[in-house]
């Protein structure tokens, strides 16, 4: 598997990552490098080896449904760049 | 198999939904944070829904027994174990940058949900996989020039997105497979089926193709809110792809949006800008297993579903197959029937129900508003299987009890409302009235056969309503032949 710029670009996109463009190729490079160090893991024959979906073999814990009372409005919103009436309020977004 | 018809031939509509409905639980999916509807902005919101820094998902246990129950419900297969991913976007009311739902693992796999159609006939709608989801806050756009608001009261409340097979083929079908999923969820009560408030929404995918043809290019129709929105959406997009194809062109796969006001669909996003959601399993999470004894459990707590009650209905009251589905579509409203119709003739409170009762229903919004109960109904229809009054005289009784919530027999009582049945006193009835119309009874009697109606009214009429009407008909047949 090889790590094209496009990809770095395309990844860099959907992280919303700004990335120069010449450090478009040097990403690449450094990706690649992992990939390939990752890749050593196809030298072992799995095909007869359960898949591991899991580092730890418990099941997902539930827990009861019954609500905390606490409302946390104040605290939610003390970082929010903007509020109105307890709301956040962003730069308007219409699809 | 129903097609359209175009300019150039037959067309056949290949339509699958993808429902989200709002699972019924106190708190959200992975957080403790109440769901209730209509409070305070962010006022229902705990740090994890906020997706504040370090705070860890912990799954509700009842959105997973509502989610096992509906698939259930669907004769659907349980996996035993499902796996949550993040599903990754960027958009303003998701906190956290990604949702956590379920794609290769799903909760819930195939199966399959019957609905009936118009004409009797019954068709079975493959189920794809039911999964649970995270639902995301709301954004109000409406109210500031240029700002968007956002509340996240609603961002990390349970959802079960349920997919159907693409095997519907009309805007009747979808609308049929739509109700029959909410009423299917709200017997089992793990959605209300609220569609007003955004409980239950709609993603309808449409392509068409020549009868038998490969499957044509889809579009999907996002956020459909309700059942008459949905058959219009598919009747508009329908006519849209089959012009579009036969002047030449061909369908684009894209993301479209229903304008109600309108009727109509537009682009929202093409094929091009969509998303790439980069799922993975979610790491804060472990796979979700199962026993089959949870799965039995739950099994054993579903109650009869509308398919098997209208099975019953049918055999034990003598029902049509029309009126069992009417009856058994709302749980509550079966439930009346069946103590209306207790002791009485079936198919006789299954007319009062599903007739006068309906619409003083209708009228007033709701099962609970109308001042009749179900018992007050069973001794209304038992005053007419024993012919204490007519069905006539009944209409009038039941007036009255809804207006003021009396039971039948105090209504009969107070206003001497009792049917005549005596042979001898309808006779006179007949006589006086013919003799006053001498004249027509010779028309009557030259063929004008059309008058016997008139007879029958004045007579009732001159009982003040209370002649047992079939006594009545049966007399006047006679006297007059």
């Amino acid at each position: 598997m090889t790590i094209t710029r496009e990809t770095v670009k395309k990844v860099a996109h959907l992280a919303r990552i700004e990335i120069k463009d010449d450090e478009e190729t040097q990403f690449a490079d450094e990706l690649n490098k992992i990939v390939a160090w990752i890749e050593q893991l196809n030298e072992v024959n799995t095909s007869n080896v359960e898949p591991l979906d899991h580092a730890v073999s418990y099941s997902l814990r539930m827990r009861e449904d019954s609500p905390e009372s606490n409302n946390h409005a104040s605290d939610i919103l003390k970082n929010a760049q903007e509020t109105v009436l307890d709301f956040f309020s962003v730069p308007k977004v219409v699809e | 198999m129903k097609l359209v018809e175009g300019k150039t031939g037959s067309w056949e509509v290949v339509i699958g939904l993808e429902v989200h409905a709002q699972i019924i639980s106190n708190t959200k999916l992975f957080s403790g944070a109440p769901t209730g509807f209509g409070a305070e902005p962010n006022a229902q919101v705990s740090f994890v829904d906020a997706a504040f820094p370090g705070m860890l998902p912990v799954l509700n246990r009842v959105c997973v027994e509502q989610a096992v129950r509906t698939g259930l419900g669907l004769n659907a297969e349980i996996n035993l174990t499902s796996v949550f991913e993040r599903k990754n976007y960027f958009y303003q009311d998701l906190p956290a940058g990604y949702q956590i739902s379920q794609y290769l693992h799903p909760i819930v796999g195939k199966g399959q949900l019957k609905i009936e159609l118009a004409d009797g006939e019954t068709k079975m709608i493959g189920i794809t996989r039911l999964h649970l989801e995270q639902d995301a806050g709301k954004s109000l756009h409406d109210q500031h020039p240029n700002r968007t608001y956002i509340d996240l009261n609603r961002a990390g409340v349970a959802l079960m997105e349920i997919v159907s097979e693409p095997d519907i083929r009309s805007p009747e079908e979808a609308g049929a497979y739509v109700r029959k999923l909410r009423s299917i969820m709200r017997y089992i009560g793990s959605c209300d089926g609220n569609m007003e408030q955004g409980n239950l929404r709609c993603d309808v995918n449409i392509s068409v193709r020549r009868p038998g043809a490969e499957l044509g290019t889809r579009c999907e129709i996002k956020n459909v809110n309700s059942v008459r929105f949905v058959m219009q959406s598919i009747d508009y997009e329908v006519q849209r792809q089959i012009e579009v194809i036969e002047s030449g062109g061909s369908i684009a796969q894209e993301t479209r949006l229903f304008d109600p006001t309108l009727g109509t669909t537009r682009t929202m996003r093409t094929k091009e800008d969509a998303h790439d959601y980069r799922y993975f399993p979610d790491p804060d999470l472990l796979p979700l297993r199962l026993t089959e004894d949870f799965v039995a459990q739950q099994k054993a707590k579903l109650p009869e579903l509308p398919d098997q009650k209208k099975e019953r209905f049918v055999k034990q009251y003598n029902l049509p197959s029309y009126d069992a589905d009417f009856l058994t579509a709302e749980r509550e409203l079966a439930n009346f029937y069946e103590e209306a119709a207790k002791d009485v003739d079936g198919k006789l409170a299954a007319n009062w129900v599903m007739g006068d009762f309906s619409a003083a229903m209708n009228k007033s919004g709701g099962l609970d508003k109308v001042q009749v109960t179900a018992k007050s109904l069973n001794a209304l229809v038992k005053l007419i299987g024993n012919g204490t009054i007519s069905g006539r005289m009944a209409k009038d009784v039941f007036i009255d009890m809804l207006e003021t919530g009396k039971d039948p027999e105090s209504i009969v009582n107070e206003k001497g409302m009792v049917q005549v049945s005596d042979t001898a006193s309808i006779e006179k009835l007949i006589d006086d009235v013919l003799v006053q119309n001498q004249d027509k009874v010779a028309e009557y009697r030259s063929g004008k056969d059309k008058l016997f109606g008139f007879f029958v009214g004045q007579t009732m009429k001159a009982s003040q309503g209370k002649a047992n009407p079939q006594l009545l008909n049966e007399l006047l047949l006679k006297k007059l032949q």
